[in-house]
């Protein structure tokens, strides 16, 4: 869908004789489209804020590409270094609590024992309908995050 | 007595040559003075004072609760501590005072230490050099030392000695600097690929990284749960080992720490050079090594082997994929472990009340900065379903390759690993801050963080300084659960190279405090 196969072929080669800190790797190779910008934002709920760090993303992907070299055929991932050992499980029975005061403590917004948060199940607003990057990152208007409307490659 | 081993210290306390209180003092004004570092984000002056006190009573009953009871130590602020704010240098958590202890902390407190405050880092750990937090950079302790600023002197920068001032590594620059300045005895550090073992590096300390699993992570505010550590940053080796002491071992909070039985931590005077092995990895002889840590390096090499060592070139093949692997698996980590702060139940709320989302998406812009958002928009795109395998299971594998290189080279019977620590001795800010955050965590993680991946014990010891007059350290890398034998292995060096204490005399002599029959400007920072 991204020219997936323009993009293998563009791997960056792997200079093993320059040592292993990257150049710059400035292959804004354009996989992060608009659509991808929409999704990340949306996923992780914090906004790319700049057209720089768009652009810091691409080269983190570029960096990440170069792991593609390496041979893990018949390799199983490793989730944790201490895989051979079996996770410590306590008894079921309760060892403390009772602190829910102490933790209403920390909240901004506390009604009794609840903790309050905004309506929920409203999207985040579309594209399309988010205004244009302020040039001043620290201001937003409070109607949504303002977005970039970021040209279709 | 600033500038003394803990066991002296210890000693001292125990026969009534300095209290408790005049110790917590002297320090505490010791921080004022050095208060330009920026090493500390809270200073817990009271808390500490009542620490001393009641040490003090101890000690008068005759019933110190061992070495550490009395002694000042300092803790990075992304350790949670119960009633002191905790921020990890964040917007996100200005304000937030945690209702319980860091399980170290904890096991610090219980023996009497006294908590001087929380250090400066960079915001969430994320960085090498301890200048991207909301508080602002820290400044190297060695910037103003007389070793340094003797060589400065060919330049003709009198007036701007300090808008040229050193950075301290990262990401536990501020404890490295509240130690390195003499201002607590240890302190606690976080290592996720090295952030314990840079700023040491940087600072001329003894920088440890604990097997993982050994120590509990219980209250350290997580970044990448497989690879995280508390570290320790101390003046000696020995010292660390005091304090490995007391903070190994499982603890049912933490069901990653490994319910093996606690062996001693008491290292040996004298070890026997000649019955152990030591590997050199010739993939970490990078052309970007500064040749002063090369000639360094290679005269460490040298010291073992008359001493009758086995000095051996091992390979760790995948060497150069380590740090692209770390990478990816440390973004995603972290975009997983940064996703609790929403605003709801701690942390900044942004004013936003539209809905959940928007709330959570301002909230979250606001409470980060740059590198972390960064960081967490990597780890998202890693973790996309069309990505997944191709990037963050491919660096799981690589991953697996990499830990089995170390095994593979324990296994041929190499005892200890020795390899720099960073590419070269400390920079000044501006120049430091010429390439962004990713760049340089990628060019400074490149010796330690591969220890982190393979949950391997390591320790940084300082060896000596570079022509500018500034540390340069060397890493050793045990055994998993080895970490006695490693910290052997360590001491031994330290004695051989015997490291020059820091010169910072100035600030020592403008110390006011001063006690009877001690004059403090013959307190020894010569070399011992």
């Amino acid at each position: 869908m991204w020219a997936r196969a323009v993009w293998l072929a563009l791997r960056v080669p792997l200079g093993r004789r320059r040592g292993f800190t990257c150049q710059a790797d400035s292959q804004g190779s354009g996989r992060i489209t608009a659509d991808v910008i929409e999704h990340l934002e949306r996923l992780a709920l914090v906004d790319f804020g700049s057209r720089e760090a768009v652009v810091r993303l691409e080269k983190a992907v570029a960096f990440a590409d170069r792991l593609h070299a390496v041979d893990t055929d018949g390799v199983e991932p490793m989730e944790s270094v201490l895989e051979d050992r079996c996770l410590y499980l306590r008894s079921d029975y309760i060892a403390e609590g009772n602190c829910a005061e102490e933790l209403l403590q920390n909240s901004h917004r506390v009604v009794e024992e609840y903790f309050v948060a905004p309506p929920g199940n409203i999207s985040l607003p579309q594209l399309g309908e988010q205004l244009p990057f302020p040039t001043d990152s620290s201001s937003h208007s409070g109607k949504g995050i303002p977005h970039e409307h970021v040209e279709e490659q | 007595m600033l500038g003394r081993t803990l066991r002296e210290v210890s000693t001292a306390l125990k026969q009534g040559q300095i209290t408790p209180t005049e110790l917590c003092r002297k320090c505490l004004s010791l921080i004022q003075k050095t208060k330009f570092l920026n090493a500390y984000i809270t200073v817990s002056e009271e808390v500490a004072l009542k620490q001393a006190e009641e040490s003090e009573k101890r000690y008068k009953k005759g019933q110190s609760l061992g070495d550490l009871d009395g002694i000042p130590i300092a803790v990075k602020d992304n350790f949670s501590t119960s009633g002191i704010e905790t921020t990890c240098a964040s917007n996100m958590l200005k304000g937030y005072i945690p209702p319980y202890n860091a399980t170290v902390v904890q096991k610090l407190l219980d023996q009497g230490a006294l908590l001087m405050g929380k250090t400066n880092l960079d915001e969430f750990a994320m960085g090498s050099g301890s200048t991207d937090g909301v508080f602002g950079p820290v400044k190297n302790p060695w910037s103003y030392s007389k070793q340094y600023r003797e060589k400065q002197q060919q330049n003709p920068h009198g007036e701007s000695e300090d808008s040229n001032w050193l950075i301290t590594g990262g990401s536990s620059g501020g404890s490295a600097a509240a130690v390195s300045a003499f201002t607590c005895f240890a302190a606690l550090g976080s290592d996720t690929g090295g952030s314990t073992r840079n700023p040491a590096a940087h600072c001329g300390l003894v920088g440890f990284k604990p097997s993982y699993g050994l120590v509990s992570r219980h209250g350290l505010i997580p970044l990448v749960n497989s690879m995280d550590v508390p570290g320790i940053l101390t003046r000696y080796v020995d010292d660390t080992a005091i304090v490995l002491g007391i903070l190994a071992g499982h603890d049912p909070k933490d069901s990653t720490t490994v319910q093996d039985p606690v062996k001693s931590f008491v290292l040996p005077n004298l070890i026997d050079v000649s019955k152990l092995c030591i590997g050199i990895p010739k993939e970490y002889l990078v052309p970007e090594l500064s040749s002063e840590v090369r000639s360094l390096w290679s005269k460490a090499a040298d010291l073992f082997e008359s001493e009758g060592a086995k000095v051996i070139e091992v390979s760790l093949p995948h060497t150069c994929y380590s740090i692209v692997c770390y990478h990816i698996l440390c973004t995603s980590e972290v975009a997983s472990n940064m996703a609790r702060f929403d605003g709801l139940e701690y942390g900044h709320r942004c004013d936003i009340n539209v809905s959940t989302e928007a709330m959570y998406a301002a909230t979250r812009r606001e409470g980060f900065n740059d590198v972390v958002r960064g960081r967490i928009l990597s780890g998202n795109f890693f973790l996309l379903k069309e990505n997944y395998e191709n990037y963050f299971i491919k660096a799981q594998k690589v991953r697996r390759l990499i830990a089995n290189d170390f095994v593979n080279v324990f296994n041929s019977g190499v005892d200890v690993l020795l390899t720099p620590t960073t590419l070269r001795e400390a920079v000044s800010y501006l120049e430091f801050i010429k390439e962004d955050n990713r760049t340089r965590s990628a060019q400074d993680d490149i010796f330690t963080q591969a220890v982190n991946m393979a949950g391997l014990p390591a320790v940084n010891v300082p060896m000596a300084l570079s022509s500018q007059g500034l540390p340069i350290g060397l890493q050793f890398i045990g055994r998993a659960f080895c970490d006695q034998q490693l910290l052997s292995v360590a001491k031994w060096f330290e004695k051989q190279v015997q490291f020059p204490v820091i010169q910072l005399q100035q600030l020592m002599d403008d110390c006011s405090l001063s006690l009877e029959n001690e004059k403090l400007a013959s307190v020894s920072l010569k070399q011992q």
